[in-house]
């Protein structure tokens, strides 16, 4: 369980350092019918997905970092026999970091949009880059995604086909599973995508859409860390240290 | 200090919030049944899990008719007997009071107690309902399957669950008990997200949140804690779904069953418990602290003074939830551990003992000189004080390895979480109901039969749980059908156990009058008025009774001071509440 008390310790971290900025040691009952100022905060609006999603991360956060410690109190077992990572997975990383990086650039150009419609004051004033560069970034994002799952589907049928299935071992169990979860988290960005797509191809507002390609980025980041993790401990290059001492 | 401006704020800024296009619901569908509205949804969770909670208290009836009286029915065999208690647990712990906490009291109070119109995501808000609704269904439906629910315990233990020894472990009964949960968790995300995002950014001028009531603190912690322990349950019941549907051994260890050899092997079920745990025991406190909230407004409304140590009792609550998820090895002492992790988990055990005390100091102080109205809901207040610490006095038992060895597995493990978190809570809950109730209906509950159900049911909960003590101490053995004639259980034990059952159905009949209640004064009840209670929060301040759609009619309230301004020396009445701008009248003397 070392990974998740790992993981747990980092929300804990960012919570406190939250808490730290609540005035958690005010006297509220000193302070009655006092007038508060209020600061504007520009795009206050924009803020509530981005809070939503970032609490989203650190529960799908929370559900892997179970999952790898599952993987690490298991794989001490004396039965455990790693499975061979078919070649393709190292095809289907590169696609889904290209995936991560097409995204960062669609947001990079909707950034810019927004920018150049709202100029702050003082900055040289540029004119907007066609939105047809969002769009493509967005394609190509989708695009490398889907490639990504066909590719995942083809590592386990070639694995499947060598004899290494479901059942055979828990080192097999684990590597579907943990493989298919990942997966299956993508494939629901990829509706959240699509609808971003959706979007560009009307021409929502500027804003609006940077909203939306903001959170699939940051989204599909998080999910490539993820896989990054996933990679690691299907390589078996790492162990619960606690564990391993153990046995 | 002093920004640019040269204006004075020493307080934190409090989020500027901009006003929210609502959605407005047009027809009675949307209206009332896939509605977005945080409070029609905040009825629909509070209706559901009260249904199913009837379920699981008829179930807790015929398992005291077996206990009491045994052999009585025919149809109650060993195998139906443990189906009713997985069952009764089960829906008990996650199906009630996790969904009438957080679907129910957050869905209705966060908004009104915080200043907002609605959630912030109100559609994900009515998804998470459904959800429930349909992780309900699916439970439901395992009674009616061939070979019925499962009967493997609340826990779930594997290998036993999945085995055909176990009532529906090899038909469709654990199958659907797993995607029931499975569903739940998902529908509980989706509205845990909600809370959090809501108490986060959705909270109005003024409401820092160090002026948050004690309820929402409770609710947003809680909900942080089920949000990242429902993860380990989710984890726990997809592995055990690939080992029953699959055939994978992710907890199943090599077996002989009838003397055939099964294909499982290697499997751990240790593995098993650890995530069920880890999940498990932040349970508790997902129970607890929306209960520990609660009861603190509560006291203060009804004691006409302000909580003892406002800020005491917040850092209790975060310290409670940031080591409610070191302890959960606790309940595995007995599974085989190295003795070091069961000193380490003993000693995080005992350190909750210390936050949790200062909040029941923290309450009798509240107490201590008030203008105390026995009310029924400080009734139920009162209550929950002195069952949370009894309960949790034999909590300092079983936390300790040495003395949880013996009484592992006996019925004083029973009687210890039902005090603690099923009865201690549970009076919250009712409280809870009789305190906002008016603000929901517009109408009082009758007081002569909330006090009725009020007495019977705390009498009774200690006639079944005290002498069940006992019982256990004696070495009565939990999850037995029988006791048939062993020979170390003495002759009392099977006279208190025809007592214990009578009192649990006396106060099951409590419950059905309280029902009753429930549904006669939605009619009949006296007229409440806007603020019966004479409190400060937000809530009671809406500009209608019961609240209407967008809660605070044309502008959202401002707050001007924290929840707790009870009885302030000098000022002209005894409650001012949060959006009251009149300046403190002592505040001369106390800055």
């Amino acid at each position: 369980m070392t990974t998740v008390l790992l993981f747990l310790f980092l929300i804990w971290s960012v919570s406190i350092w939250w808490l730290s900025k609540q005035r958690l040691a005010s006297k509220p009952w000193l302070e009655s019918g006092r007038e508060l100022t209020v600061k504007r905060v520009d795009g206050a609006q924009f803020l509530k997905p981005k809070v939503g999603l970032i609490v989203l991360l650190a529960i799908i956060g929370m559900f892997f970092a179970l999952l790898i410690s599952a993987n690490f109190m298991r794989q001490e077992l004396h039965d455990w026999r790693q499975v061979p990572l078919p070649n393709i997975t190292w095809l289907n990383t590169e696609l889904l970091i290209m995936s991560s990086l097409s995204l960062q650039f669609a947001l990079v150009i909707a950034r810019r949009n927004r920018d150049s419609s709202f100029p702050q004051a003082g900055a040289e004033v540029t004119k907007p880059t066609s939105s047809r560069y969002i769009k493509i970034g967005l394609g190509l994002a989708c695009f490398t995604s889907l490639g990504f799952l066909v590719g995942q589907l083809m590592a386990w049928a070639e694995l499947s086909n060598s004899g290494f299935n479901l059942t055979g071992n828990p080192a097999n169990s684990f590597f579907y599973m943990l493989t298919g979860i990942h997966g299956l988290h993508i494939l629901g960005g990829l509706v959240v995508l699509g609808r971003t797509i959706q979007g560009a191809w009307v021409e929502m507002p500027r804003e609006q859409l940077l909203q939306r390609v903001n959170l699939c980025a940051i989204y599909w980041h998080f999910l490539l860390l993820i896989w990054v993790a996933l990679l690691i401990v299907m390589l078996g290059w790492a162990h619960d240290p606690f564990i391993s001492a153990h046995h | 200090m002093a920004d640019k401006d040269g204006q004075i704020h020493d307080h934190i800024t409090p989020l500027e919030v901009a006003e929210v296009e609502l959605y407005h619901a047009t027809s009675f569908w949307t209206k009332y049944i896939f509605s977005q509205d945080a409070k029609v949804i905040a009825i629909q969770y509070s209706i559901v899990a009260t249904l199913i909670g009837f379920v699981a208290l008829a179930l807790s009836s015929l398992i005291r008719l077996q206990l009491g009286f045994p052999d009585l029915f025919d149809f109650m065999t060993p195998e139906t007997y443990y189906q009713f208690v997985t069952m009764h647990g089960m829906i008990m712990v996650v199906y009630l009071l996790t969904a009438l906490f957080l679907g129910g009291f957050g869905n209705y109070l966060i908004p009104l107690m915080i200043g907002a119109r609605d959630m912030v995501f109100p559609y994900v808000n009515m998804l998470s309902f459904w959800i429930y609704f349909l992780a309900v269904i699916v439970l439901c439906i395992s009674f009616f399957v061939p070979g019925g629910p499962t009967g493997a315990g609340w826990t779930l233990y594997p290998p036993q669950a999945i085995l055909s020894g176990t009532p529906g472990g090899t038909g469709a009964g654990i199958i659907l008990m797993l995607l029931s949960l499975m569903l739940f968790i998902i529908g509980f995300t989706m509205g845990g997200l909600n809370y959090v995002v809501t108490v986060l950014q959705g909270r109005t001028r003024g409401m820092t949140m160090m002026r948050l009531p004690l309820t929402i603190w409770g609710i947003f912690t809680a909900t942080v804690l089920a949000l990242l322990a429902f993860p380990a349950l989710f984890v726990a019941t997809v592995m055990m779904l690939f080992d029953r549907a699959l055939g994978t051994s992710f907890f199943m260890p090599s077996l002989v069953e009838f003397g055939d050899h099964l294909s499982y092997g290697g499997g751990s079920p240790i593995l098993f418990q650890h995530l069920f745990w880890f999940f498990g025991h932040p349970e508790v406190y997902i129970v607890a602290l929306p209960a520990f909230g609660i009861v603190s407004d509560l006291i203060s409304v009804n004691a006409r003074k302000n909580i003892f140590g406002y800020r005491m009792m917040v850092w209790a609550i975060v310290l409670i939830g940031g080591l409610s998820f070191i302890v959960w090895a606790h309940h595995m002492y007995v599974s085989g551990m190295h003795p070091y992790f069961g000193f380490f988990f003993a000693t995080t055990t005992l350190i909750i003992a210390v936050p949790t005390a200062i909040k029941v100091y923290n309450w009798v102080l509240t107490l201590w000189k008030a203008d105390i109205h026995l009310t029924t809901p400080m009734l139920f207040s009162l209550g929950f004080i002195v069952t949370f610490v009894n309960g949790g006095l034999t909590g300092l038992f079983l936390g300790n390895v040495i003395v949880d060895i013996p009484l592992s597995d006996t019925m004083f493990v029973v009687a210890h979480f039902h005090m603690v978190m099923g009865v201690a809570p549970l009076l919250v809950v009712l409280g809870a109901i009789y305190h906002w109730y008016p603000k929901m209906t517009g109408r009082m509950l009758n007081d002569t039969l909330g006090k009725f159900h009020f007495w019977v049911t705390f009498v009774g909960a200690y006639l079944i749980f005290f002498p069940m003590h006992y019982v256990g101490l004696v070495g009565v053995p939990r999850r037995y059908f029988e006791l048939g004639d062993a020979a170390f259980i003495p002759e009392s034990v099977a006279t208190l156990n025809s007592f214990i059952s009578v009192a649990a159905f006396a106060v099951g009949f409590a419950q059905i009058v309280f029902l009753y209640n429930l549904i006669w004064s939605i009619r009949n009840g006296k007229e409440s008025g806007g603020n019966p209670w004479r409190a400060t929060t937000l809530e009671w301040q809406t500009p209608q009774t019961p609240p209407g759609h967008g809660n605070f009619g044309d502008e959202l309230p401002i707050v001007y001071r924290w929840p707790y301004d009870y009885s302030v020396p000098g000022a002209s009445a005894d409650f001012t509440a949060q959006n009251d701008p009149s300046p403190r009248v002592d505040a001369k003397t106390t800055l």
